[in-house]
């Protein structure tokens, strides 16, 4: 077969550009990494010496690097919010609704924004005395609170500004999964004369169990990896500094790469498993590669 | 069978979301067209008295020189966009029409590193970017943009799978050769893919922010995430200019994802599921 004659090496020449840069910007990174993790290295300095797991002890044990952890719940319940408003305008929408392009792309658009723009847009939003108060003052409500200046409070103005924003992926990815349930089923449903409620409760959710169980496993390593929103709007004070914040900070302004690299280990351990864990619960069949 | 109850609970939900997703750009735009006097006496719900004042908008695209971040996002967005294409069609070439050893380990270090967060391993990356002398210039940001983009990869194999194998096997038997296939049948034929590719990777780039802020801390190369971002400092109280220029921000992503609803979608679609 002519196909196999060919020079053995024509296939790597394809793809030695893309080994390259994959090796040198993921792989050696990570190598590099796990390696800084073990030392004191400012980054700078040509001298590092070997702390063994001091940092790993740093980050577990010392409140300012596992508190952190603690902000990624704030996220991690909002992505169950944004989980369940996508689903249910993704049953909405998939049945014959007025203006249907309209509701479907006003919900998607956020998600194309530039995340330093949606920034400014909830910074504006959550003033003393801007958008939010004033809505809330038409329904009577005087007493709010500084959205993004009160502890206890800004964490969850700055989740909500993050379902805000990525609700409407999740919506499209729902929306497109429901539609690929073939129309038959609920004509079948609807002359055995079955309601909305069964039509979702025996066709659209099992039509969709796996996009949704993706989309709580994405919610899991989404929530630890927050950053541009808190970045943008608070820059970490007030208590919602997230591990990504905390870590560019540990490595770039206070200059403790080793430090911030364990930190990223952790991190990238915790994703690994997630998603081990997902391989496990939820068999891939849309790999087709190999 | 229509119940009028449930017909209004449905109607009154999309336009209350409707509003919600609205109602923070509507004030943003409001405030964009108030002069300094108007913005501090009126509330953010009363519309601007003058549609036409574009004052802050000039003041927002000058001294924010967002002209200069469109012009840099352009570059980098170009260069990217053609390297991706060029690095990530080959790429799958190779790996969709070629058999070879060490094919199943190549794969495995792709698949593999689309499970490493790219915001971690920056701490790491960083003094990869400044040992190759990289930090500071656009180029940072251009060999990271194609170097960690394996979902074009994935996107492009899955769309050559489709691309029957005889048209090459036709070709290889007139004694084409097979850079000749590559260039000539597939790189056409890929076409749909290319342009999913592009879209879906544009929209990333146009929006990056991590990248340029670490990697291109200079004002001359501010792309428009960071320009716009640039904004926090000098006009903190300037709610109107800021406003401006997060229009001007968002306004070419508005007009994209008009031109392009039905690509976008699906392209969205194709890039996250993977």
């Amino acid at each position: 077969m002519k196909l196999r004659s060919v020079n053995r090496l024509t296939p790597w020449l394809y793809s030695a550009a893309a080994l390259i840069l994959l090796i040198t910007f993921t792989y050696v990174p990570v190598a590099n990494m796990i390696g800084y993790s073990f030392t004191d290295w400012d980054g700078l300095s040509s001298e590092r010496d070997l702390v063994g797991l001091d940092n790993y002890v740093k980050v577990f044990t010392d409140p300012r690097y596992w508190q952190v952890f603690l902000v990624s719940m704030y996220y991690f319940v909002a992505s169950f919010a944004q989980i369940a408003i996508a689903l249910y305008f993704a049953t909405v929408l998939s049945f014959k609704t007025r203006f249907r392009n309209f509701f479907k792309g006003v919900l998607f658009f956020p998600y194309l924004l530039n995340g330093v723009a949606v920034g400014f847009v909830f910074l504006y939003l959550f003033q003393p005395g801007g958008t939010l108060d004033t809505v809330l003052g038409f329904f009577g409500i005087q007493d709010t609170p500084h959205w993004l200046g009160d502890p206890d409070i800004a964490n969850i103005s700055l989740a909500s500004t993050s379902v805000w924003r990525f609700t409407g992926l999740t919506f499209v990815l729902f929306l497109g999964a429901i539609q690929s349930i073939p129309g038959e089923l609920y004509e079948a449903a609807e002359i055995d004369g079955a309601n909305r409620w069964q039509q979702f409760r025996f066709i659209i959710a099992p039509g969709i169990k796996r996009i949704i169980s993706l989309s709580f496993i994405l919610a899991i390593s989404g929530s630890l990896s927050v950053f541009e929103i808190p970045f943008v709007m608070t820059n970490g004070a007030n208590g919602t500094s997230t591990f990504v914040i905390q870590t560019v900070q540990t490595a770039f302004y206070f200059q403790r790469v080793g430090l911030a690299s364990a930190m990223a280990v952790v991190l990238l351990v915790i994703v690994l498993v997630i998603t081990w864990i997902q391989r496990r619960i939820v068999p891939d069949e849309d790999v087709t590669l190999s | 069978m229509k119940r009028p109850l449930a017909l209004t609970g449905k109607y009154t939900s999309l336009v209350a979301a409707a509003l919600v997703v609205l109602l923070p750009l509507l004030v943003v735009l409001f405030a964009s067209f108030k002069t300094r006097g108007e913005y501090g006496a009126s509330g953010p719900l009363d519309p601007p008295s003058n549609w036409f004042n574009l004052e802050n908008f000039v003041v927002a695209f000058t001294s924010g020189r967002m002209a200069l971040g469109f012009w840099n996002t352009g570059l980098i967005l170009i260069v990217s966009l053609i390297g991706t294409i060029i690095i990530g069609t080959m790429t799958a070439y190779a790996l969709d029409r070629f058999d070879f050893r060490g094919k199943r380990l190549v794969f495995f270090l792709f698949l593999a590193a689309t499970l490493v967060p790219g915001v971690t391993t920056q701490v790491a990356t960083f003094q990869i970017v400044k040992g190759l002398g990289l930090v500071n210039t656009p180029w940072s940001a251009i060999i990271l943009y194609m170097g960690t983009d394996i979902i074009s990869i994935y996107i492009f194999v899955q769309f050559m799978q489709s691309i029957p194998k005889s048209l090459d096997e036709a070709a290889l038997v007139d004694g084409a050769s097979r850079f000749t296939i590559y260039r000539k049948i597939i790189l056409p034929l890929l076409a749909p893919a290319i342009a999913t590719v592009v879209i879906i990777k544009g929209i990333g780039i146009y929006n990056e922010f991590y990248i340029p802020f670490l990697y291109m801390p200079s004002r001359d190369l501010a792309v428009i995430s960071t320009a716009l971002f640039n904004f926090k400092g000098p006009y903190g109280a300037n709610w109107e200019v800021i406003a401006a220029g997060t229009m001007i921000v968002i306004i070419p992503t508005v007009i994209v994802f008009l031109a392009l609803q039905r690509w976008i979608y699906n392209g969205v679609t194709a890039g996250a599921t993977k």
